[in-house]
This record gives structure tokens, sequence and C-alpha cells, in this order.
């Protein structure tokens, strides 16, 4: 079983989000990156499955700028593998277009299974894995869990879909498949920042020339801004105990003590 | 321009609350770009909500009694090509996400996600905005003639639906799939339910570590609560999916909504927004939980809890 786990950055939500002068995008050199949260849930996934059952596991990326840094430490994780995906990318491409790249490349490249995260903070036009799915025409399934390899005998892949209210659902698919994973069996794996500089050392990443950026189904923003406060809570400055006091007043307010 | 399809899905084989919002909005739309609205469902339990959306027209896809993403992905395809859909409209749930990107994709149509307002434009066929990076920015989006639509639940009120008099066309397509289902699991609502409770003490990320859920487990036994949390506390194995409040979790309407350390991404403000007092605590004084709480402060949450519980406790 080959399995291409999708691996991008997306802003850090910690740090303010500056935008551009234009308003419609984020002033993406201003911004510190990380790895998107989602992604590294498929990424553990992957991981946890080739432990299982000797899956061979890719990270891919699209060369959108600072990415080495996240395909070592997947490789310092245990991926057998880092393909960058190189041509003329920066982080403002949208979500269509990085679809369209990937689908290029994953079309003729072999995998069986493409894992990628659910969602990723920036995704206004698509979750990838939807994408890929429709544009490759193989099945796809979104807010997925649990995934087994071997589910029968004819090598389907075996996974939990999850719905509101906290109802689920076990599926088994032929492959190749593209899941969008919500979480791992197990948190995701830390490495150190020392192991990932030593693989970093002895490693290569695997660099593939693919597809130029199209125009494809893409979106048009007109603006981005901050939300306009619908309503905000009222806020009790001070330290814990001032707080406290203030929760203990609307407490006996509202008669909610026990 | 081709009528506005809104896929129907159901929640205890009624018509959902997320899909009532998105026909109330289509019923609205469709008379300014003079066109109709056809409403979209899946097995035989759809039957009567389709009858009773208020739509032009509905059909219904046989043989979808169980939800089978690949199935249901191929019956909108083909009511969207056949029908030169003009504006396809889903909740931004499972089954949306399943469906929306994949078939805009397939069919080459725009996509646009986390949606929470829809009108018609000037000069063009609508303008959305939606939610991105977790609730901190909102962006305005041109929506073309065409596009697919995820729209998050709870953006706009629904309109109650009158009759029963919506025509319902049965359409069948092919069984075979590369995906089948094999069993369906119900919610494990463990040894609690919080739904029920008056008071809940949630906890988010800011908890930091699986020991500080002593903290929130005493101060809820004074304030008579139950803990519950948000999503990234179940994925980090330290509390039940039971306990999970959110998109994928628990809807919860109680009385007090105490939030420490959670930050308030749009999954986790789906499920809790309606409660009656939503108090917030996190150390982020933007944090988006602050938007839909009454009350709110940035003190450390670890300080807070034991303190609560002590002044709780003399109280009596």
């Amino acid at each position: 079983m080959r399995i291409a786990v999708l691996v991008k950055d997306v802003p850090d939500l910690v740090e303010e989000l500056e935008l551009d002068e234009s308003g419609r995008g984020l002033a993406v050199d201003d911004l510190s990156y990380v790895p998107s949260e989602w992604d590294d849930q498929a990424l553990e996934e992957a991981l946890l499955l080739k432990e299982a059952s000797g899956a061979h596991v890719s990270a891919v990326a699209l060369d959108t700028g600072d990415i080495d840094n996240m395909l070592y430490a997947a490789l310092a994780k245990g991926a057998d593998r880092a393909v960058k995906l190189v041509g003329d990318y920066d982080r403002t491409m949208p979500g269509r277009q990085r679809a369209r790249i990937l689908a290029d490349y994953l079309a003729g490249a072999g995998y069986d299974l493409i894992m990628t995260g659910v969602q990723a903070v920036d995704d206004l036009d698509g979750q990838i894995a939807g994408l890929l799915g429709g544009m490759l025409g193989w099945p796809h399934a979104s807010v997925v869990r649990d995934v087994a390899l071997g589910a029968d005998a004819s090598g389907a892949v075996g996974f939990v879909q999850e719905y509101a209210g906290g109802r689920m659902a076990e599926f088994r698919s032929a492959t190749p498949l593209v899941l969008g994973v919500q979480a791992a069996k197990k948190p995701p794996r830390y490495v150190p920042i020392a192991r990932i500089r030593q693989v970093s050392r002895s490693a290569t990443l695997e660099e593939v020339e693919a597809g130029a950026p199209t125009s494809e189904s893409l979106l048009a923003i007109e603006r981005l801004y901050r939300p306009e406060a619908q309503g905000h809570a009222t806020m009790w400055e001070g330290d814990a105990a001032e707080v406290a006091a203030a929760l203990m007043a609307l407490l006996d307010e509202q008669h909610l003590r026990s | 321009m081709g009528p506005i399809i809104v896929v129907v899905e159901l929640q205890n084989d009624a018509m959902s609350p997320a899909t009532g919002e998105l026909l109330t909005r289509a019923r609205q739309l469709a008379p300014a770009r003079s066109t109709r609205v056809v409403a979209l469902g899946f097995g035989e339990a759809a039957r009567a909500s389709l009858a009773a959306s208020g739509a032009d027209d509905a059909v219904l896809v046989l043989g979808a009694d169980a939800y089978v993403p690949t199935r249901a992905e191929a019956a909108l395809r083909q009511v969207m090509h056949d029908t030169s859909a003009g504006l396809v409209l889903l909740a931004n749930t499972t089954m949306g996400m399943d469906l929306g990107a994949a078939s805009a994709a397939a069919e080459g149509r725009p996509m646009v996600a986390y949606v929470t307002s829809l009108a018609a434009a000037e000069g063009g066929a609508f303008t959305a905005t939606s939610q991105v990076y977790a609730g901190k920015l909102v962006a305005e989006v041109a929506v073309p003639e065409g596009s697919v639509v995820t729209v998050l639940p709870g953006s706009w009120p629904a309109e109650e639906t009158v009759g029963s008099g919506t025509p319902v066309r049965d359409l069948a397509v092919p069984s075979e799939s590369a995906m089948e289902l094999v069993r369906t699991i119900e919610p494990d609502t463990g040894d609690v339910d919080i739904t029920r409770a008056d008071v809940l003490v949630s906890v988010g990320r800011g908890i930091q570590d699986p020991d500080n859920l002593e903290l929130a487990d005493e101060l809820a036994e004074a304030l008579g609560a139950v803990v519950s949390c948000s999503r990234p506390v179940v994925d980090a194995g330290w509390l039940p999916r039971a306990r999970q409040v959110g998109k994928s979790g628990q809807t919860v309407k109680p009385k007090l909504y105490l939030a420490l350390g959670i930050s308030g991404a749009p999954e986790h403000l789906q499920g809790m927004k309606d409660s009656e007092i939503i108090v917030a605590v996190n150390s982020d004084p933007a944090a988006p939980i602050f938007e839909v709480a009454h009350y709110g402060a940035t003190c450390d949450i670890l300080e807070l809890m034991p303190l609560l519980t002590e002044r709780l406790g003399e109280a009596g």
C-alpha cells in the first residue's frame, strides 16, 4: 500500500494576521507559518498505518516557500519519502490551484491512498481532499478517522466517518482513494528539532517539476477583514481573584449555584 | 439562470435545521434571479421533508437510505448537470464537505466554503461572506453563477415552511460504488449526557495538560456542573468523545456555558452559541469566543479554576 500524505503550512493564528495593502489578501511575508494541524493528524494516521501494516508513506508538499523543514520533520517522524513539487508557486495560491497541481501529479504517481487534513484554516475555495476526489474521479470521504488497511482480501481500505451529534459510520472502499482526515488514532508524535536537523543533513527531498498554476474556477475575493463584532463579551478586567468574584456574583444573580 | 439546488439533510428522520436555513435563503434569492428552487434528498426517509420543503421541485434519490459519499456525490452531480444548476447550497457538515468540493471540482464549478451570508449581487450572480482563518477574518467573495456553496449552520434564521405541495420526482442512480457502508455507529453518550446539563464547565486547548483536568472536575463538582470540551481535548485523548461540544460533537444549550481556554473556532461555536449565558476565559483577548460570549476575561484559567472552586466551597 503506497500512501501519499499531502501537507502544507498555514499562517500561525497565534499571531496577528496582517492584511496586505489591497485589503484582499494577507501580508504573507510578514506572517509566520506552521504546518496545518489537520495535515499533522493525517500524517500521524498514515505513520500508524505504516507501523501496523507496513505501508509506504510519502509526504508530499507544494514548494510554496520554506517548506523543507516541514518535509524533513515528516521524515524524522517516520515517513519513507518526502516529495517537493516545484514550480512557480507561492503562499498566496488558492486551494483550487494547489489542488489542480497536486491532482496532476497524483494521477500518475501510483499511490493507492491519498490522505490529507480534512480542512485547513485557509481553504475558502474548497477542502483539498474533496477537490482532489472530484478532479481525479476517485472515491473520496471527509471527516474521517480510524483508517484501516486490509479491510478485506481485496485490499480495500476501511475508515470511519464522523457526523454531527457523535454519530459515525464505518465504510470500506476500493483504491485509489482520497481521505480528508479529522483525527489520528493517537495525538501527532513529537520530534525534537535536533532530530529534524539531523535528518535534514542526511536525507534528501525528492524534487518533482510540477504543473503551472491555472486560473480554473478561481474566486474573486473582494475584501478580507476582521469580523465586525456583532456583540462582544462584557470583559471582566483583573486577575483570577477578581474574575472569580465577578463569576460568583453572576452565579448568584442567575441563581445558578447548586 | 439555472435553479438553486438545495441538498437536504435529515436529522432523526426530519429535515435538519441547517437545511431549513438553506431553503429559506434559496426561496428568498430565487425570485431575484428569475429561477426556481430544487430540493435534493436521499432515501425514502426524505420524501416527507422534500414534499414540505417549500421548494418548487424536489428530487428524491432512490436506494440512498444509508448515506454513502460516492453515491450521493454521483446523484448530486447528475442533478447539477441535468438542471444546469445556477447555484448549489449545502450545509457545511460532513455531507457538505464530502459533496461540495468534490462536485464543484468534478463539474468544473467554483466553490465557496464556510459561508455565513449570501445575497443577490449587482452585476454578478451572488455575493457571500465566509469565515476563514478559524473565524479571525471574513472574506467577501463574488459567487459566480454555477457555484457550489457550503454554509455554516446557524448563519441565518430559518422560516417555517407551509404545506406539503412540493412535487417530488424520483431519481435512480447506479447502485454500484467503489465505497460501501459497513455499519453505522450510534453515539456513545458515555457516563453523562452533556446536552442535559444546566451548567457546563467546558475546557479547550488552554487546559494545557491532562493533569489539569482535575481542576475542571473539581470546579464542575462545586458548581453542580458537567465537564465538556472542545475538539482538540478529545483528539488528544484527554476526554471521551461524548464530552465534545461542536460540529462533530454535541450541540448544547445550557443555562451557563463556562468556556475555559477555548478560542472559539467556528466548528465549536456551532455547538454552543445558543447557550443562555456564555462566560469565556481565554488568554487571547482577540479570540473569537468573545464574539459570542456574554462575559469574558483573559486571566489564567489554571489560577481561576481552583480559586472559584474554593470560593464555591466557602460559600457552601
